[in-house]
């Protein structure tokens, strides 16, 4: 007890200090994206594979908490993805006519976000039921018929795609999304919220059996993870200013499991890791034309049967744990030491 | 009337194909708990296989009852080594793994070989000549193609063929037992290994008949062509109930006049994916074992 209360104010101090560094860095980051993107210092190519991994930082993170740390096996991310995409183009083209600009943007990106999460309840209702590959079904063919649906609605161009948006997405406004996908998802995570999703993962009976309301919490991992796919699905539509449904195919789902797989399932750094390496090395390797296409497929059989957890492996970077939470592992690390002597 | 007769006469042949594709996905999935999801792509794989086979043997002056006969055979062995090799490298590694990690490794496998062909033939799509004798006939009203004819009746000797060895055969009675519990049956002497190896390439020589049948229908073949193919025996497999064969069967079937009857209920056959699709969904929510899959009862 006498160590609890001696720590306290320890704690509230390194909360306080830890809140200022990240602030901190949440500034000087934008403060940086926006010299970037205003002074010319660096291609617009370089500023795009940027924009690029910010959007696939926010699509891992977001699949990660469904794959990661709830256990359950999404492959239909691209599916949100297309509704948020979508969704933020009819909202700038449609509703505002192009003309309010980047005012509307960050609302057209919310609205994005709240359409694919009201479409992730589809998801949400089966697992409840189902679980492992049969849920794996289901939510590739929601992405299946989100494609499908698509393709048929002529008003939104049907296989042509839709187009017609405006440059709005900017490295300013991709990495703001990202530090808010990161802050939402690390709170997330270490809130008792994110204790019962990891309790679901690690036994959904027993998770039960001790009062986890494991369908409330099922339905809101899926609507905060399809929240942000839509996000990302917004920021990449007015990034390449044009969609079509086969961008928004199982292909792209694949691509999105591998950043999750590779970078580490269960870890925030992990996902920043993998959407980070898979994407500039793609970006590396265009010399190789359609050769590259087969290596995204060979790394994830190669991590499967390597590594399966991935590179990081439910491992976290001490920077995204709570303080709290690192005092309580060391101290429980220490009993468990002293019981083993 | 006569419209509707001729519909159901397509319904069957595409069924055909469907329940032959389908039937290696519920064969696999009833003795690994695997959804092999690189099926699709080893039957586009022998579509190609056959467009070299008859390649060769076409200028050599043989009978083309010969040259069709050829091409079927040789078509099914090589398909049928390729998907043991697959099943060594990629899933048996993986035996032990949790089953997430396997239905992964499929995909990437699957995605692997529809690049790795885009990336050595090329995106162009070819064009398999036809085997068969291409003769039409009339039957009050109804006009029976010869195509059609053979690949009904190929399809059905080999579902029949395949029902027979599951139920009667040592090798099948192994593969019920694998599927039923697999822990005790290496312990009676089976060995596990070999029949996951021939449940491979049984599936798959059926997958590749069924590629080499198609082409005959649809001769166009390219290196996309497993994944909608693949995708609609898949849910051929689960609407019958994945893990039954006479289920995957009886999927097919409903999936061929699915697809042929979509046009005369929806505006445009382009809707086709979407029907299927929203099946395979109402089906794993209202009932997930398919039509004729048993219930268990999860253990805790």
């Amino acid at each position: 007890m006498m160590i609890e209360s001696r720590r306290a104010p320890l704690l509230v101090l390194g909360t306080i200090l830890r809140t200022r560094q990240t602030v901190l860095l949440v500034i000087v980051g934008l403060a940086l994206s926006f010299f970037l993107e205003r002074s010319g210092f660096v291609s617009s190519y370089i500023l795009q594979i940027l924009m690029y991994v910010g959007i696939n930082i926010i699509l891992t993170l977001s699949l990660n908490l469904v794959n990661g740390y709830m256990g359950e096996f999404s492959v239909g991310h691209a599916g949100f993805m297309a509704v948020g995409a979508y969704t933020a183009s009819i909202i700038t083209v449609w509703l505002f006519r192009n003309q309010a600009g980047a005012l509307v943007f960050p609302i057209a990106t919310l609205g994005a976000g709240i359409a694919a999460a009201a479409t992730s309840i589809i998801v949400a209702i089966p697992s409840f039921r189902t679980r492992g590959d049969y849920l794996a079904i289901v939510t590739l063919a929601f992405n299946m018929i989100v494609k499908s649906l698509l393709e048929n609605i002529d008003a939104l161009g049907g296989p042509r795609g839709f187009l017609g948006m405006n440059r709005l997405t900017s490295l300013a406004s991709v990495y703001a999304w990202c530090a808010i996908t990161i802050y939402i998802v690390r709170n997330f995570v270490y809130s008792n919220f994110g204790r019962a999703v990891l309790s679901i993962r690690e036994d959904e009976v027993a998770s039960n059996l001790v009062s986890v309301n494991t369908r409330q919490t099922k339905v809101l991992v899926f609507v905060v993870a399809a929240f942000f796919a839509g996000v990302a699905g917004a920021l990449f539509a007015h990034l390449v200013q044009f969609i079509n449904p086969r961008t928004f195919s199982i292909q792209k789902s694949t691509d999105i499991l591998v950043m999750v797989y590779l970078g580490g399932i269960g870890s925030i750094f992990g996902s920043i890791l993998g959407a980070t390496v898979y994407t500039v090395l793609l970006e590396l390797l265009r010399p190789l034309g359609v050769w590259r296409w087969v290596l995204g497929p060979v790394m994830l059989v190669i991590l499967m049967i390597g590594r399966p957890t991935g590179i990081m492996g439910l491992k976290e970077f001490a920077g995204f744990v709570p303080i709290e939470e690192r005092a309580r592992k060391k101290k429980e690390g220490t009993a468990v030491a002293a019981a083993s002597h | 009337m006569a419209v509707i007769l001729q519909q159901i006469l397509n319904g069957l042949q595409l069924g055909s194909v469907y329940a032959l594709i389908a039937l290696g996905y519920t064969m696999v999935y009833g003795i690994l708990r695997l959804i092999n999801f690189a099926h699709g792509d080893i039957f586009m794989i022998a579509c190609y296989i056959g467009f070299f086979a008859t390649g060769i043997l076409m200028g050599r002056h043989l009978p083309i009852w010969l040259v069709f006969t050829a091409t079927m055979l040789a078509t099914m062995t090589l398909t049928a080594l390729l998907a043991m090799t697959i099943e060594r490298a990629a899933y048996k590694p993986l035996r032990n793994a949790p089953r997430v990690s396997a239905v992964i490794t499929a995909l990437g496998v699957g995605l692997f070989l529809e690049h790795f062909t885009l990336a050595t033939l090329g995106p162009a799509p070819r064009a398999i000549p036809p085997l068969l004798p291409a003769a039409n006939y009339s039957v009050g009203g109804l006009t029976i193609s010869s195509v059609q004819v053979v690949i009904i009746v190929i399809s059905v000797l080999l579902m029949l063929l395949l029902d027979t060895v599951v139920r009667k055969t040592m090798t099948g009675m192994a593969m019920r037992a694998i599927s039923y519990d697999k822990t005790v049956v290496p312990l009676m002497g089976v060995p596990v290994d070999r029949i996951i190896s021939l449940t491979f390439a049984i599936g798959s020589a059926v997958a590749a008949a069924g590629g080499i049948l198609y082409s005959q229908a649809y001769p166009i073949i390219n290196p996309y062509m497993g994944v909608r193919i693949g995708w609609w025996a898949f849910i051929a497999a689960v609407v019958g109930g994945i893990g039954n064969i006479r289920g995957a069967m009886l999927g097919g079937y409903i999936l061929g006049f699915v697809e042929v009857f979509t046009p005369t209920i929806l505006p445009s056959s382009t809707y086709r994916d979407f029907v299927a699709f929203t099946i395979l969904l109402v089906m794993l929510i209202v009932r997930p074992t398919g039509l004729l899959g048993r219930i268990t009862a999860q253990k805790v």
